[in-house]
């Protein structure tokens, strides 16, 4: 069973984050940056799996330099090898063209299955498995909350506001991960002098093939164009208890669609 | 010139214990200590991540690492919770490394996996009601019958002796008398349970609150002769050799103390206004934490110091006495300036600098007092 991870370095959620005025992409430089942190669950899952049925595990990961701190803290985990997709005309990409990066990046590997954090602390848009499913051409099973592999088949549990989904899909298939799905391991101090050793491989865009101005925030489909501070948070409604405390609370949670 | 920096690896385990004692300790401190609970659930995650085996080979299901790594990997437990470090310390200084430095391979064999896994504890008999850091008081005998050694006496004071998964108490003991009519002094294995060996009922402590502390008494406990640790009469000087490692461990703990205790204030002086603004713009307070970190810098500067010389195979005994000493000071005396920082909140049980206000006090005691320090830095000066 051959296992890839995708795994993407953010900017701390626990911290200040901001975005770089001149362009208004993501400050990575000044930030604390670390794992993002979902994608450990799915680093978990994979380790799980591999434990259980063999077979290998491949972070794959597309960032700056800086991102080898998140490619070792994957291996040190006990992920197998990792590949670094590093390009400085990757910068300031959307997802839709770091998809076309990640799936060009996944046609030179071999796996059976795909594992990714449903959804990235710095951008939030959740769309990479669908993307990645459409440009492989294979199926993806999103929000898992459990998994099992048997033989060829895997098979997810996931829970939504509608209810409650049990969804196979025939491998390769792509499965993203939410927090819910395991605990994931804190690395061992072996785990983390054996990382020292496992082959990380860097590729450029022309490593894989891809037209380097197919990326980059010149040509990316979406970009931020404006930014505006949050604003601070409300006084906020003080209910004085005269008798009627009970009904004016319930009033207010009505009020604001909560009840 | 001495590089403290730390190698990249030496940085990810400190990252990655401080956010398991973040994550996984923090949370349940204040209950075990409310409850005097020894956290069971906690110590099986340090086992999992390996800290039980830190400073031990692989052959021995260790994790290859040194005595620098567990000094570190203790440092950020204590920041959060000492009961949970000295667990670990102990386990690692005093109950495998005994066995790992002086034991025969058969013994290596039988019990560092067992130990270097965190599956089970191992505990250190050494301290007597009337001999603690003068070992050369022990009453405690070993006399050798029919192939067994027959042990009677007590032993106060021993961490990690009385929980569900410990198997094992090392044990220090009179097995004759040496020709200049000073006392034979031997180390011997003693399994957990065996008849005869009791651990009485937990001590009631100031502090320290979550890690397992008992009286022990040995009422003709029978164990094979080959349970013998080391050479016949070596005992008092091979645990004199442990205590002096045990010294920087235990002043790495109390540079954790120290350091929780900054943390804390740091945080506390900047988000509780006083009098219309952060009380840690008052120079009162500002001055009183920047004396607390010139100390924890100065502790773990000592600490490192005696931690490398004793890795490179040169004399540490003054320098771990030195790190020991001002550790321990700076643990109390950050502790006491910590609670002062809190004002009331200080003095309520649930937050975390009134316990280590509680717990640092022994950081003065334990592992030789202050005073024996004082006493062998003394000796080193040739006084």
């Amino acid at each position: 069973m051959n296992i890839v991870v995708l795994v993407k370095q953010v900017p701390d959620s626990g911290t200040q984050r901001s975005l770089d005025p001149s362009d208004n992409t993501v400050a990575r430089a000044a930030a604390d940056n670390v794992i993002n942190e979902i994608d450990e669950y799915a680093i978990e899952e994979a380790l799980q799996v591999k434990e259980a049925q063999g077979g290998e595990v491949t972070i794959l990961t597309v960032g700056p330099a800086s991102a080898t701190d998140a490619i070792r803290k994957a291996l040190s985990m006990g992920a197998d090898r990792a590949v670094h997709v590093q390009d400085d005309a990757i910068h300031g990409s959307c997802a839709i063209q770091t998809s076309g990066v990640l799936a060009a990046a996944l046609q030179q590997l071999e796996y059976d299955l795909v594992l990714m954090g449903a959804t990235s602390t710095d951008g939030q848009v959740a769309v990479m498995p669908a993307l990645l499913a459409e440009r492989l051409g294979i199926p993806q099973l999103s929000g898992a909350q459990k998994l099992t592999v048997e033989g060829s088949t895997v098979k997810v549990e996931r829970q939504t506001d509608g209810g409650f989904w049990a969804l196979e899909a025939p491998l390769p298939a792509i499965v993203s991960t939410w927090d819910t799905i395991n605990e994931p391991r804190y690395p061992s101090f072996k785990g983390i002098m054996a990382a020292k050793k496992k082959p990380v491989e860097t590729k450029s865009l022309a490593d894989l093939g891809v037209d380097p101005s197919s990326v980059g925030l010149a040509t990316a489909t979406s970009a931020v164009v404006d930014v505006t501070g949050r604003p601070p948070k409300g006084e906020g409604v003080k209910v004085t208890d005269e008798g009627d405390g009970a009904e004016k609370l319930v009033g207010f949670l009505a009020e604001q669609k909560l009840v | 010139m001495l590089d403290t920096r730390l190698t990249d690896e030496q940085q990810q385990l400190r990252k990655t214990v401080e956010e398991f004692a973040r994550e996984v300790v923090a949370p349940v401190s204040y209950q075990h200590d409310r409850d005097k609970t020894f956290p069971y659930e906690v110590v099986r995650g340090m086992a999992e991540m390996g800290l039980f085996g830190l400073p031990f080979p692989e052959e021995y299901g260790g994790m290859g690492g040194d005595y620098f790594a567990l000094c570190l990997a203790i440092e950020e437990l204590a920041r959060v919770d000492q009961s949970v470090a000295i667990t670990l310390e102990a386990g690692c200084s005093l109950g495998a490394m005994p066995v790992y430095r002086f034991g025969s391979e058969a013994q290596k064999q039988e019990w560092l996996p067992l130990l270097t896994s965190g599956e089970a504890l191992g505990a250190f008999g050494l301290t007597e009601a009337g001999a603690g850091s003068d070992a050369g008081g022990t009453r405690t005998t070993a006399v050798l019958s029919d192939g067994q050694w027959v042990i009677n006496g007590s032993k106060a004071f021993i961490t990690n002796s009385g929980t569900d998964i410990t198997r094992l108490v090392t044990v220090t003991a009179v097995t004759g008398e040496l020709a200049d009519g000073r006392k034979e002094i031997s180390s011997i294995l003693v399994p957990v349970p065996t008849p005869g060996f009791t651990a009485e009922p937990a001590y009631d402590k100031v502090g320290w609150h979550a890690s397992d502390t008992h009286p022990l008494s040995f009422d003709d406990v029978r164990v094979p002769e080959e349970n013998l640790l080391g050479t016949r009469g070596r005992g008092y000087a091979n645990f004199l050799s442990i205590l002096d490692e045990g010294r920087i461990a235990i002043a790495a703990l109390a540079v954790g103390a120290a350091q929780g205790c900054v943390d804390e204030s740091v945080r506390y002086a900047r988000e509780r206004s006083a009098f219309g603004r952060p009380i840690g713009q008052n120079q009162a307070i500002a001055f009183k934490i920047a004396r607390m970190e010139a100390r924890v810098m100065a502790a773990r500067a000592a600490y490192y110091d005696a931690a490398a010389k004793m890795l490179a195979g040169l004399p540490f005994k003054k320098e771990a006495a030195v790190a020991k000493l001002v550790a321990g000071e700076a643990a109390m005396d950050n502790a006491r300036d910590a609670t002062q920082v809190h004002g009331g909140y200080g003095f309520m049980n649930e937050y975390l600098v009134s316990r280590h206000y509680r717990d640092s006090k022994i950081l003065e005691v334990g592992e030789g007092t202050t005073e024996v320090q004082l006493m062998l830095i003394a000796r080193q000066l040739g006084l």
